[in-house]
């Protein structure tokens, strides 16, 4: 749809509270992992889960399903919380990440859980998959699937992003929409620091993609966004989503030492004070 | 003498055999393979002819991806293409594909178990005049490592197209090693060819044999052209093609050393890390045996004919005779 009800917006705004707040209690519980990047892609899972994804949470082998491939791995709490609250398994579930034998790996690793369509974690490879998986699905021409791939920005410094832009574009893969989780940090620091990437979005336009820039934490703007990809022909499309890491936390957000730890026990109580008042404020 | 059990080339003694790569044999076998399942798809780096994916693509053009100079991406999105259904096969040199992509192959085929095979053409020394930067002496131990992988590096082309054949129906991640240049016919449509079987290629008339000699891909012509001159020596030889390096037929290499006590392993690759490794690691934990190994000692390659390489390098017919006389006389 091209535009979005208030009412809906409403619904999902208090969801992806709900999807902050079992990431903040997974982190805290695992006693490791990526929090920043997690917190800032919660409304984009959101909305991809709750209102964009042609899937069935009761049957997730559901071959005429879209396919959602989350390429920089470490932020997968974010995907296993999103995915928890959609119905593919019970939110309790979530307590297990990184703990041994668990469906949810450090980072996505589909032997341990096949409903994830792919595991990742190194860098760099997630849009190439993409990339095959649309190619096949246009083979396959008759049913109408979308490939979706979430990448974060600072992994665009490996280069076999580059030769997979320049396959989809050659393939002309209208049925690939790639969101760059655009949140400016990396672990060394910033990403214009760490390897320059702007103007990030002439590189993708060069490279004859159809891009699009957007706020990753306004609805309208995701929506219209998606809808626009959607609709796009004979070319691949980047949504360059500006998220704010940590978002969700105030003591957190924009800190880039967030990136890769979980919070500690009175860390986890004020942050999730702090999203269930946010919580009571959207009812 | 030949086992004819396995219903070998007859004439693969004569000057005059009949030659072909194990490479047009991938080709062969690729269009068969494409023939009979239509999930099968063809993904190449800039290289089609050179890697005799053309047969296949001649009749097959809408199940080609021409991936351009980019192998990594190639395998990742041959990943991608099996996990809706597709039967990948990514061509290139070996020194690119696995040699450039292994921890593509690594992480999004072998870690994600995806149904892809990779083909690595130009392998080993005998690729000659290109020089050392294009003979990969190291896909084997790049592949065997992997968990989930399949290995197979056939002797000629008839064992290529029927490897070929054989892995598209069979599901897991593999790679398939062939080469470049036209080397004899040793076996026939007729020889049987499962993965994960070794087969006694040559062996005394009547006897125990003395030393089993083991050697994958084409380099097992040399092997049977020495053995055939010690069998005239009158030294008892058994000699077995182990085409299949992983999952390795322990038993066969158990039995042949038992029989033998002394083995010799030969390959056109390293010997750190080869298939030699393999026997060597199996034979010391199961029934520790004396061993030589007939490789490329922890050195690159350089340019010369394919001859003169493999004497060089000590891979050639009388550097296995030496090894063999080497090995009785410890």
């Amino acid at each position: 749809m091209e535009t979005i009800k208030d009412e809906t917006i409403k619904d999902l705004t208090i969801k992806a509270n709900d999807i902050r707040k079992s990431i903040v209690e997974m982190l805290y519980l695992a006693g490791s992992g990526h929090t920043a990047g997690a917190l800032g892609m919660a409304d984009v899972f959101t909305y991809l889960y709750f209102n964009a994804l042609k899937h069935k949470p009761e049957n997730p082998y559901w071959i005429e399903r879209d396919r959602l491939i989350l390429s920089n791995g470490h932020i997968c709490p974010v995907l296993y919380a999103t995915m928890a609250h959609a119905g593919y398994f019970k939110i309790e579930e979530l307590k297990t990440l990184r703990k041994f034998g668990s469906h949810l790996q450090g980072h996505p690793h589909r032997e341990f859980f096949p409903i994830v369509e792919t595991s990742s974690g190194p860098l760099g490879e997630g849009l190439s998959q993409a990339v095959g998986m649309a190619i096949a699905s246009r083979m396959d021409n008759g049913i109408n699937k979308t490939i979706y791939c979430v990448v974060g920005d600072g992994e665009l410094n490996e280069g076999q992003n580059w030769e997979a832009i320049m396959l989809g574009a050659k393939y002309k893969l209208d049925n690939l929409i790639v969101i760059i989780d655009r949140n400016f940090i990396q672990i060394d620091g910033t990403t214009e620091e760490v390897m320059p990437l702007s103007v990030l979005e002439d590189k993708w336009k060069s490279f004859n993609w159809d891009i699009q820039k957007i706020d990753g934490h306004n609805f309208k703007e995701i929506n219209h966004a998606i809808y626009h990809a959607k609709n796009t022909k004979w070319k691949p499309s980047v949504i360059i989503a500006n998220t704010i890491p940590g978002k969700g936390v105030k003591e957190w957000e924009n800190d880039y030492r967030w990136h890769g730890i979980a919070p500690n026990k009175d860390q986890y109580e004020m942050a999730i004070k702090e999203l269930n008042i946010l919580g009571d404020k959207l009812k | 003498m030949l086992n004819q059990n396995l219903k070998l080339n007859t004439k693969i003694f004569n000057s005059d055999v009949e030659k072909k790569s194990t490479r047009i044999g991938f080709g062969e076998g690729l269009l068969l393979a494409g023939i009979d399942d239509e999930k099968v798809v063809g993904l190449c780096a800039d290289l089609l002819e050179s890697v005799k994916m053309n047969i296949f693509t001649d009749k097959f053009p809408k199940r080609f991806i021409e991936a351009g100079i980019a192998e990594q991406n190639m395998a990742s999105v041959a990943s991608g293409m099996a996990s809706m259904g597709k039967i990948p096969f990514i061509t290139s040199y070996a020194i690119f594909n696995p040699g450039r992509n292994w921890e593509q192959i690594r992480t999004t085929i072998c870690y994600n178990n995806q149904n892809v095979k990779i083909i690595g053409s130009h392998a080993g020394l005998s690729v000659g005049p290109d020089g050392g930067s294009h003979q990969i002496l190291e896909d084997i131990a790049l592949m065997r490592v992997l968990p989930n992988m399949v290995v197979i590096s056939p002797c000629d082309a008839i064992e290529a197209k029927k490897a070929t054949m054989v892995i598209a129906k069979t599901e897991s991640p593999s790679y398939l090693r062939v080469a470049r240049n036209d080397t004899p016919i040793i076996t026939t449509e007729e020889t049987p060819f499962e993965i994960g079987k070794a087969q006694i290629v040559f062996g005394p008339e009547n006897g125990l044999a003395q030393v089993g000699i083991i050697a994958t891909g084409p380099i097992l012509y040399n092997v049977l052209i020495a053995a055939k001159k010690l069998e005239s020596e009158g030294v008892k030889i058994k000699v077995m093609n182990l085409s299949t390096i992983k999952p390795l037929d322990i038993n066969a290499v158990i039995s042949l050393a038992k029989e033998t006590k002394r083995i010799i392993t030969v390959e056109d690759h390293q010997v750190i890390g080869g298939m030699g490794s393999a026997v060597a690691e199996c034979l010391s934990e199961f029934y520790p045996t004396k061993i030589e190994f007939i490789g490329v000692k922890d050195q690159f390659g350089q340019s010369g004919t394919p001859t003169e390489l493999a004497k060089y390098y000590k891979i050639d017919t009388e550097s296995i005779i030496e090894s063999i006389y080497k090995i009785l006389n410890k």
